[in-house]
């Protein structure tokens, strides 16, 4: 990689769960302080504004908002939309930014009150003017849900994936979420509670799918130089790719590979790391049948062995690949987007400070969001203690 | 049925819906290279090609995965329903619902219409019997 080493030396959640006294800016300004607290900065430091937020209102700028909100100026601004890996997708544009010198500081901040707002619908709206509206909503697709179930059904035909194994990335998730004291749901969780959940688009049940919640968080990206102001270790970016497919679920290429394929290929590169090296992953789990393709389009394992992969608590406390640590989208928080909080937590592991969650000896991590309704977009970062 | 709407679809897609009215499946098709699309674009997505005509599909084609809805969210869709992607034997994919008898992944589909009020009819998708 060219340029200057950059860290990420600040993260926070803001409020999380069901949050029914604040707005989503001033949850985002509640994590933005937290994190620059953890980096040592302040508002004036930060010049580099990477945002984005769940509202209701369809007009909104979202780092011209939030940077009047918090009286930031920023010289270098990105509201890039991919979806929940967006985030990822950030920590890609602000390495380039920070190493290239046009910004310094750079603030990744989320925020969504889904779960108090009910903003979120399951049914597209039909209209006569976009190709959503004219081909997609009058199916009555339920959507993201149907547009995954059709990939999961995919999967499950082309390679023998099993609605049990779908299960085990369930009780994985809870199996972390019940070490950590932020999760939403810490009840215990076994396949065959994943298996008796509501059908809801076949073949994935209830419990297949990411919870709803309200949520917040802030990651601060720097440089070396600024990462001895921090109060807590730096976590140094050794690598990030992004990439996208396609937007509607018919016009996906292949429904058994996602673009992480390409994203994971080029955070891995730019990082000079192999999967057999990494001590924990943070995929994106807005669905257990997502989790699988990961594996596979990350090269954890082969095209179609991601079932297999998962069994025997292979992703859970003790296995041999330690996911979705906080809980994850499943079990711990899902707000709209979960990408910011991905990073968060893999930062908290490499710190080892993830109390009785932390992956011993966390030295190399991997972050992989994806977005789009019909898994068309992805985005990977790479994260090592120095 | 008439449709009280008059012009119905975006500027590239009202063709289909035209189409639609009279029960006939159209996609594109390049007249460089011979690919079939669907999305309409105003160039062939297989070789830039900027000259494409809309031509009648055979209506046929086979279920690369399908899902069945069981949560009703709507009155508008009754449940159980299944959802489907269907590829037209002329290579374009499409999202739509099956009805008639149930099927599986890999099972032959032909094409059929749905009436609406308000809107164009709607292309579903069927099990073809034994005869195709």
């Amino acid at each position: 990689m060219t340029g200057q080493a950059v860290y990420i030396t600040g993260v926070a959640e803001g409020p999380l769960g069901k949050v029914s006294d604040q707005t989503e800016l001033s949850m985002m300004g509640q994590a933005t302080r937290a994190a620059l607290a953890e980096a040592g900065l302040r508002e004036a430091d930060v010049d580099g504004l990477f945002v984005r937020y769940r509202t209701t209102e369809p007009l909104v700028e979202h780092t011209v908002e939030f940077g009047e909100y918090m009286g930031i100026r920023p010289r270098f601004a990105d509201s890039t939309d991919i979806g929940g890996g967006s985030f990822e997708a950030f920590v890609h544009h602000a390495l380039l930014a920070v190493a290239a010198g046009r910004c310094e500081v750079a603030l990744l901040a989320y925020a969504s009150r889904q779960r108090s707002r009910r903003s979120r619908s399951m049914l597209l709206a039909p209209d006569d003017y976009t190709l959503s509206g004219q081909f997609e909503a009058p199916y009555g697709i339920l959507s993201p849900i149907g547009q995954y179930a059709l990939i999961a059904a995919r999967h499950m035909h082309q390679y023998g994936t099993t609605p049990a194994q779908l299960a085990e990335v369930a009780v994985a998730a809870r199996r972390w979420a019940q070490r950590n004291p932020k999760a939403f749901v810490r009840d215990p969780l076994s396949v065959d509670d994943v298996l008796a959940s509501e059908m809801v688009s076949s073949p994935l049940r209830r419990l297949d799918c990411c919870l709803m919640t309200d949520g917040s968080a802030a990651v601060v990206v720097t440089t070396a130089a600024r990462s001895r102001d921090a109060a807590k270790r730096a976590v140094r970016v050794l690598g990030a790719g992004e990439s996208h497919s396609h937007w509607h679920i018919s016009q996906m290429p292949d429904l058994t590979v996602s673009p992480g394929v390409v994203s994971g290929r080029e955070a891995f590169g730019m990082a000079g790391i192999r999967p057999s090296e990494v001590d924990f992953l943070e995929p994106y789990d807005n669905f257990t049948s997502a989790v699988i393709m990961h594996l596979e389009d990350l090269g954890f394992c082969a095209k179609g062995e991601g079932g297999p992969f998962v069994e025997q608590g292979a992703l859970a406390p003790g296995g041999r690949l330690p996911a979705m640590t906080s809980g994850g989208g499943l079990s711990y928080n899902h707000p709209g987007m979960l990408g910011l909080l991905l990073l968060v937590e893999a930062v908290r592991q490499l710190r080892g400070e993830a109390g009785d969650r932390q992956v011993p000896d966390a030295r190399l991590g991997v972050v992989h969001g994806i977005g789009g309704v019909s898994f068309g977009a992805a985005a990977t970062v790479v994260l090592a203690r120095d | 049925m008439t449709d009280p709407t008059g012009a119905f679809g975006d500027p590239l897609h009202a063709p289909f819906w035209d189409a639609a009215r009279r029960h006939e499946l159209v996609v594109q098709r390049c007249r460089s290279c011979g690919a079939h699309q669907f999305f309409a674009r105003l160039f062939c997505l297989a070789c830039r090609g900027e000259e494409l005509e809309w031509v009648r599909a055979s209506g046929l084609g086979t279920v690369y995965s399908m899902t069945t809805v069981h949560r009703q969210v709507s009155p508008d869709f009754a449940v159980p329903y299944v959802n489907a992607l269907v590829t037209l034997d002329e290579g374009p994919r499409l999202l739509t619902t099956l009805v008639g008898p149930p099927c599986a992944i890999g099972a032959r589909v032909r094409v059929t219409w749905k009436e609406r009020a308000g809107a164009p009819p709607l292309p579903v998708f069927t099990p073809v019997g034994e005869s195709g």
